[in-house]
């Protein structure tokens, strides 16, 4: 034991030091934080407010351009003409002009800039006149608006489902993407730290220090101290950046000074929609929409909020923590395996392939799962080994019986033992073992060789 | 103190009928050794007789099919890794670590406390006068310094018995001199040394004991001494002028050839139970002698005729 720590301990030191882990576990966070507050730092520095001239032979619009962030209107009694030669000096950056025939010829509608004009100013003023044309019309045909809008159904409102206890905010879009996070982050932990493992062992291989190594500990030492060592690197690096992550996002949004910056973005995100259309947003929205827009999209974030507040948050990150430990300790004996097994990165692939196949399959069976937490396939795909951790991990947020749980567990690790005792067996024997690359059947011989 | 190898000596290592099998061959058969303690002991034999694989053994790094090793007369432990030190044929460092982090790990591998190992790494560093590689990389130093690394890290733990496989191969002339010094002196101040290679100058100059394997069978062990009366083939070699004529039927001239200066140089080979003395007697009857000597087998000699048999 003494001496698988003292291994650990230097695979440990040796991967923290380098400055590799340094600048990933800095950088990280901070491209995390920057994308999560760059669009909202930008959106809040955007004071560049345009100033619009209205120039309404039609008399009809006069109160309808509301002043915003980015638009200031002024209607102004002048001649067209006179506006337009006057336009530079004037000071505006944009003139609107709306011909008095504008209700019979809605593409009448003009607009002047010295520069290109940007299509979210473009369409605000079109939206604007369109929906006063709009009301107009509906005005002389007597029809009032509000029961032209109660006309209108949102089919998206009917999200809630009935769970089982009765009438209780379903968390099912919350599970789903939890689910994902957390198989995401166990298949991309195994695929990194076990990589690591493997590249450790090739280069105690090829740099020949193995054989002083082992004549000094057992190789199934040297092999669980590594695994190991960069099991906690993983750990630690995880950490870090969870760490960082919120502390740098904290510390940045409180240096911009908001300190309801995500309410912000999210009416941000509102506004953005209705102002700059993206390229499938063509069609404008008019503000009644948008405002509806804005409304569920809170009622979006409250609904969230409720639904992660009724998930079982100890058993998920003790789920979480297990299947992390378990699923990593058992791929990783097996890429240890496949470093011992080879003499240098290119004869890698070959042996890659039994081991990244169930890790893949895993992730996509985990798309399945999302969609039927409760089938036979999720069912049994959280039960084999190779798959539950990932597969698990995607049903536990949707709720699983504990026995179920339970029983992964115990294959889990009892799947741990079996891989364990099969890799540290190549392992024992492949790192002694240099010049011909060997088969799957020669590797299959090397578990039953005497020690 | 200079090693007497007629004195009886208890031995430090033995190995009885080891055998060792793999897949398709097997590499050790039956191999039985006694390695006296505090002599230096050559493990000879070609590529692939299964030197490594005894040495692997003996190191715990491999067990036996059958047979057992006795480390000073008890079963092979996993608590005697400490008193065997093992420089490997195939013996490399970790490139990117510091070479004093490095030896302070290896020695603690071994059992050693890091204030113990902090201690003993001063006194090597001192007499190899390599302190400024303390804070080195590996891949900072050369391949010989690398050496001279390995070689510290395989006695700092001060052994009872060193195992070195191929010692000087990659060592300069110099450096490998040095290596031999340290040899020599390890073995005066108690240790044993075994001694694995293919360099028969340098079993010559440093072994009391050696063992031949070929063929994962010993087929030679004993004191250097004894192999080589073993092996000696009773000739004597003649620098003379002028005519020998015809010799007597018991000396029989193998090989004679003109030398410089007019002289002649001869081997010429006796019945064992003859005397020397007759060969020379009548050897000054008739010719002026300018050089006599016995032609004592040399290990190379012993080693190709041994293996060749």
């Amino acid at each position: 034991m003494k001496t698988i720590i003292l291994i650990l301990k230097r695979e440990y030191l040796v991967r923290v030091k380098k400055k590799s882990f340094i600048v990933m576990t800095i950088l990280t966070p901070v491209l995390m934080s920057a994308i999560w507050l760059l669009p909202v730092y930008l959106a809040t520095k955007n004071t560049d407010q345009k100033k619009v001239q209205v120039i309404d032979d039609s008399d009809r619009f006069g109160k309808v351009f509301k002043t915003t962030d980015e638009l200031a209107f002024s209607v102004t009694n002048q001649l067209i003409e006179t506006a337009k030669k006057n336009f530079q000096k004037s000071g505006y950056d944009v003139l609107v002009y709306i011909p008095a025939n504008i209700m019979d010829d809605p593409k009448s509608l003009k607009l002047y800039a010295e520069k290109n004009v940007s299509l979210g100013v473009e369409s605000g003023i079109e939206d604007a006149v369109e929906q006063e044309i709009e009301n107009q019309k509906l005005i002389a045909a007597g029809i009032d608006r509000k029961v032209l809008e109660s006309t209108k159904v949102k089919v998206s409102a009917s999200t809630y489902n009935l769970s089982d206890e009765g009438e209780k905010d379903s968390s099912s879009g919350a599970a789903t993407i939890l689910g994902y996070f957390f198989a995401a982050a166990i298949y991309f932990t195994i695929f990194l730290y076990g990589a690591q493992v493997m590249r450790g062992v090739l280069e105690e291989k090829t740099n020949r220090i193995v054989e002083i190594i082992i004549s000094s500990v057992k190789p199934f030492q040297l092999m669980a101290g590594k695994i190991l060592g960069v099991g906690l690197v993983g750990l630690t690096q995880f950490l870090l950046w969870i760490l960082l992550t919120i502390g740098l996002s904290t510390a940045l949004s409180a240096v911009m000074g908001g300190e309801n910056l995500a309410q912000k973005r999210m009416e941000q995100a509102a506004v953005d929609r209705t102002v700059t259309p993206g390229a499938s947003n063509m069609t404008p929205v008019s503000p009644a929409e948008a405002k509806a827009k804005k409304a569920s999209q809170a009622d979006m974030l409250t609904k969230v909020k409720n639904a992660v507040g009724t998930l079982d948050w100890t058993l998920l990150l003790i789920c979480f923590g297990i299947y992390f430990v378990g699923g990593y300790l058992l791929y990783s004996a097996l890429f240890a395996a496949v470093g011992a097994a080879v003499d240098n990165e290119t004869d890698v692939q070959q042996f890659m392939l039994p081991i990244t196949i169930p890790l893949i399959l895993g992730f996509i069976i985990a798309q399945f799962v999302v969609r039927e937490p409760d089938g036979p396939i999720a069912f049994w795909f959280s039960m084999i080994p190779f798959t539950s951790p990932i597969v698990m991990m995607v049903r536990v947020p949707f709720g699983v019986p504990i026995w179920e749980i339970a029983l992964s567990v115990v294959l889990l690790i009892g799947g741990f033992i079996g891989v364990a005792w099969i890799a540290a067996r190549i392992y024992r024997v492949g790192i002694l073992m240099y010049g011909k690359k060997p088969s799957y059947a020669e590797l299959a011989k090397w578990i039953f060789y005497k020690a | 103190m200079t090693f007497n190898p007629t004195f009886p000596v208890t031995p430090i290592l033995e190995t009885r009928n080891i055998v060792k099998q793999y897949a398709q061959h097997r590499a050790l058969d039956d191999v039985s050794l006694s390695v006296p303690k505090g002599s230096i002991f050559g493990l000879l034999g070609p590529n692939g007789a299964g030197k490594t694989s005894l040495i692997r053994i003996i190191n715990q790094i491999t067990g036996p099919d059958s047979g057992e090793v006795l480390l000073a007369g008890q079963p092979l432990h996993p608590s005697h890794i400490q008193r065997i030190g093992y420089l490997p044929e195939e013996r490399g460092l970790y490139k990117k670590m510091k070479v004093g982090e490095q030896l302070l790990y290896l020695a603690q591998l071994k059992g050693l406390t890091e204030r113990q190992a902090m201690e003993k790494l001063k006194i090597w560093f001192t007499k190899f006068d390599i302190k400024p590689w303390w804070e080195k990389t590996v891949e900072d130093l050369s391949k010989g310094m690398q050496q001279k690394i390995q070689f510290v890290a395989t006695v700092m733990h001060e052994p009872e018995l060193i195992i070195l496989d191929e010692p000087f191969s990659g060592f300069d002339p110099i450096n490998a001199n040095l290596i031999k010094d340290e040899i020599l002196e390890l073995r005066n101040n108690g240790s044993t040394i075994i001694f694995s290679t293919h360099r028969m100058e340098s079993v010559e100059e440093l072994c009391d004991y050696i063992a031949l394997i070929d063929r994962s069978h010993k087929i030679l062990d004993g004191s250097k001494k004894a192999i080589k009366e073993q092996f000696k083939t009773h000739t004597y070699h003649v620098d003379y002028q002028g005519d020998v004529g015809e010799m007597p039927a018991a000396f029989e001239v193998v090989n004679s050839q003109p030398a410089d200066d007019g002289f002649t140089r001869a081997d010429i080979r006796i019945p064992p139970d003859a005397s020397v003395n007759d060969l020379v007697r009548v050897l000054l009857d008739r010719v002026a002698v300018r050089s006599f000597g016995e032609n004592i087998p040399s290990m190379n000699d012993i080693f190709i005729k041994a293996v060749g048999k």
